[in-house]
C-alpha cells in the first residue's frame, strides 16, 4: 500500500548491485535531476522536509521531527501527509462495475455507494499486481487510488483490458486525476471527538482533545456535512471551503482519519489551514513515519509484502475476497485463488517480535533447527512499542502465533516468534 | 559489503533533516577521524573508538548498537559493528588495526547513548593498537570539519 522507505532501499540496493561505483553514482544523481515534483513541494522544503526520490516522484521522507517523533505524535495526536505522488482515477459508465470485477477480488457490485473497500488487482496467476482502496461513487462511477510505485504497469493494465471490454460493447471509460492532489490526515481519538458532538456521550476529554475537536470542528464547518456519520471506508463528495473535494475515511496508519482528493491549486492552501487550526497538534510527516505506522498496523507494502508472484490468500487478505466472489470466481487469476481457499496456501504472511537488531526485508527465517522456513519482507523498531516487529512470510503450518522461530541478520541468528496482527491496534471509525 | 556500505551511506544522508542541520557538526580538537564518520581517541598503546556527531545526526535516533566480541581484531578501514536507526542499517568501520580489549555493554539497554553523548558516553569499543603510525592516515578536526561541509554540500 501507500509508499514507504523500503521500497527506497530495494531500489538503491537492485541499482548497487549492477555495474562500478561511479556509474551507479552518475545514474543516482541523474534521476535525481529527474524526479516529478508534488504542489507541495515547495511547502515540504519551507517546513523542513527533507526529499528523498521515491517511485519517480521527490517525497519528504521527514520534517524536523525524527521519524520516531512523528510515528509517537501521528497515534497521540495526529499527522498530515502529502500522498499526491499516489494516482486517483475514475471509472465510469453503467458497466464500470462488471468491467472492475474482472480485474480486482472485491465485490465491488455489493459495495453500497458512498463506501469502499480495500482490494486486489489480481493477475493471470492470481498474484497481486497491486492493492488499491476502491470506492463506489455511484453505480456508474467508481473512485479508486493505486500506488504511485505501480501507475504505470496499473494504467497498461486496465487500458489493455477496458479497450477488449468496450470492443464487446462494454460502456466503461476512465479520467485519470492528474489535476488533484492527495492529502492523507489522520486524527487519534476523532472517533471519540465526533461523539462528543453529543454532550451525552462524551466520555473523554483531554487538552490534546480540545485541540482535534477544533480541528474536527473545522472541517465540519468548511464542509457542512456530518462527519460522524462517515464511518471508515465511507465516501463524499463535498466542499471544503469552496472546493470541491473527495473524502474517503481511510488511511495506511491503524488511525481514524481521511484522505483528501483536492484540486491540486488549492492543495496548499488545504494543508496550510489544517496544520494553522491544529495549533501544532497536527504535524506533517513524512514517508518514513508513515512506513513505521504502517508496518505498526500490520499493513501490506506492495513491493515488500505483497508482489506478483504473492496471492491475496497468502497475503491474508482472504477477507477482502467478497462472499460472492468467492463463490462466483470471475476475476483473473480467480482459479489459482479458489483453490488455495479450498486447500490453504501453502506460504502466509505472518508478524513477528524479535530480539537483536531490527529485522529488515530480506532477513531469513528459519525454524529452531535451523532449517529455511520464510522471509522477512517488512521489518524495523517500533516507535511505539519500543522493540522490532516484522511481517515476513513462512511455511503453512508454521504460521500460528507463538511459533518461535531465528531469524537470521548479518549471519547471526537472533530469536524470534510469531504473532498476531495488528501490532499496534487499529482505531478505526466504525458504528458501534 | 561494499554495497551495504554505500547503500547504508545514502539512505542515512537521505535522513539527514537539510534545513535544519546545524552548519557544522560537533568536533572534538585531539579526536581523530575518518571519512567513513568514526572518531579515535589515543591513549598510549590504547584507542578508544565511535561514530561522530555528524553520523549519528545523519542516522536518526539509534535503536540497536552491534557489537564486536572482545578480543576480535580490527584493521583499519574495516567493519567491526553496526548501528541501526529506525529506518537504517551502517556499518561501523575502524580507524585503525588492534585488537578489541573492551566495548560498551551500556549500548545494549541504552543504543540511545550514540545520539545524546556521541564523543562521550556513547563511545563504542576501546582497542589495543596495532601500529601508531595508522594514526597518520587519519583526518584531524579541522580537515574532518572540512569534510563534512564539502560532503553535505554536494548532497
Amino acid at each position: 500500500m501507500r509508499g514507504g522507505l523500503w521500497q527506497l532501499g530495494q531500489s538503491i540496493t537492485r541499482r548497487l548491485a549492477q555495474g562500478d561505483k561511479k556509474a551507479v553514482a552518475r545514474r543516482y544523481f541523474a534521476s535525481d535531476a529527474e524526479l516529478k515534483k508534488t504542489v507541495v513541494y515547495d511547502f515540504h522544503v519551507a517546513n523542513g522536509g527533507k526529499m528523498v526520490p521515491f517511485a519517480g516522484w521527490s517525497m519528504p521522507i521527514q520534517y524536523k521531527d525524527s521519524i520516531m517523533d512523528s510515528t509517537l505524535n501521528c497515534r497521540e495526536n495526529g499527522s498530515l501527509f502529502d500522498v499526491s505522488h499516489m494516482c486517483g482515477l475514475s471509472l465510469k459508465g453503467k458497466d464500470s462495475v462488471p468491467f472492475l470485477e474482472k480485474l480486482v477480488i472485491a465485490d465491488v457490485a455489493g459495495l453500497a455507494p458512498g463506501t469502499g473497500s480495500l482490494t486486489v488487482f489480481t493477475n493471470e496467476k492470481g498474484g497481486a499486481i497491486d492493492d488499491s482502496v476502491i470506492t463506489k461513487v455511484k453505480d456508474d462511477h467508481i473512485y479508486l487510488v493505486v500506488n504511485a510505485g505501480c501507475r504505470d504497469k496499473d494504467l497498461a493494465h486496465i487500458e489493455e483490458h477496458m479497450k477488449a471490454f468496450k470492443a464487446k460493447g462494454g460502456d466503461v471509460s476512465w479520467h485519470i486525476h492528474d489535476e488533484r492532489s492527495l492529502l492523507a490526515l489522520q486524527i487519534f481519538g476523532c472517533c471519540v471527538i465526533a461523539h462528543s458532538f453529543a454532550p451525552t456521550s462524551c466520555y473523554l476529554f483531554s487538552h490534546d482533545l480540545v485541540m482535534v475537536l477544533l480541528l474536527l470542528r473545522f472541517l465540519q464547518h468548511l464542509t457542512k456535512a456530518d462527519l460522524s456519520k462517515m464511518y471508515f471506508g465511507g465516501f463524499q463528495v463535498l466542499d471544503i471551503n469552496g472546493v470541491q473535494c473527495f473524502l474517503t475515511r481511510t488511511g495506511y496508519t491503524g488511525e481514524d482519519g481521511f484522505e483528501i482528493s483536492i484540486p491540486s491549486e488549492s492543495a496548499v492552501d488545504l494543508a496550510k489551514a489544517i496544520l494553522e487550526k491544529s495549533e501544532g497538534k497536527i504535524r506533517l510527516t513524512g514517508l518514513g513515519a508513515r512506513d513505521s505506522l504502517r508496518l505498526e498496523a500490520g499493513l501490506c507494502l506492495y513491493g515488500n509484502d505483497l508482489e506478483q508472484h504473492i496471492t491475496p490468500i497468502e497475503a491474508g487478505l482472504t477477507w477482502a475476497i467478497g462472499k460472492r466472489r468467492r463463490a462466483e470466481g470471475g476475476f483473473l487469476g480467480a482459479d489459482v485463488i479458489l483453490k488455495q481457499l479450498e486447500e490453504g496456501p501453502k506460504i502466509r504472511r505472518v508478524g513477528f517480535f524479535s530480539s537483536g537488531p531490527p529485522p529488515r526485508s530480506h532477513s531469513e527465517i528459519q525454524d529452531e533447527g535451523g532449517n529455511n522456513i520464510g522471509e522477512v519482507t517488512s521489518g524495523g523498531f517500533s516507535p511505539c512499542l519500543k522493540k522490532n516487529i516484522a511481517i515476513g512470510y513462512v511455511k503453512s503450518g508454521l504460521h500460528k502465533a507463538g511459533t518461535k522461530v531465528k531469524i537470521i541478520i548479518r549471519g547471526k541468528s537472533n530469536e524470534g516468534v510469531v504473532t498476531k496482527m495488528p501490532f499496534v491496534p487499529t482505531k478505526y471509525y466504525k458504528p458501534s | 559489503m561494499a554495497c551495504r556500505q554505500l547503500w547504508a551511506s545514502r539512505a542515512a544522508s537521505y535522513l539527514r533533516i537539510s534545513v535544519f542541520h546545524r552548519g557544522f557538526s560537533n568536533v572534538i580538537k585531539d579526536f581523530k577521524y575518518v571519512d567513513s564518520h568514526e572518531w579515535v581517541k589515543v591513549d598510549g598503546n590504547y584507542a578508544t573508538i565511535g561514530i561522530t556527531d555528524h553520523a549519528q545526526d545523519h542516522l536518526g535516533d539509534v535503536v540497536y548498537v552491534e557489537l564486536p566480541e572482545v578480543g576480535a581484531a580490527v584493521t583499519q578501514g574495516g567493519s567491526f559493528g553496526a548501528v541501526e536507526s529506525v529506518k537504517a542499517t551502517s556499518d561501523i568501520n575502524s580507524p585503525i588495526s588492534g585488537k578489541v580489549v573492551e566495548v560498551n555493554e551500556a549500548l545494549n539497554s541504552s543504543p540511545a547513548l550514540v545520539n545524546s553523548s556521541p564523543y562521550k558516553d556513547g563511545w563504542i569499543i576501546k582497542v589495543e593498537i596495532n601500529d601508531s603510525g595508522e594514526l597518520n592516515n587519519l583526518m584531524d578536526s579541522e580537515q574532518y570539519s572540512k569534510f563534512c561541509e564539502e560532503e553535505d554540500s554536494k548532497h
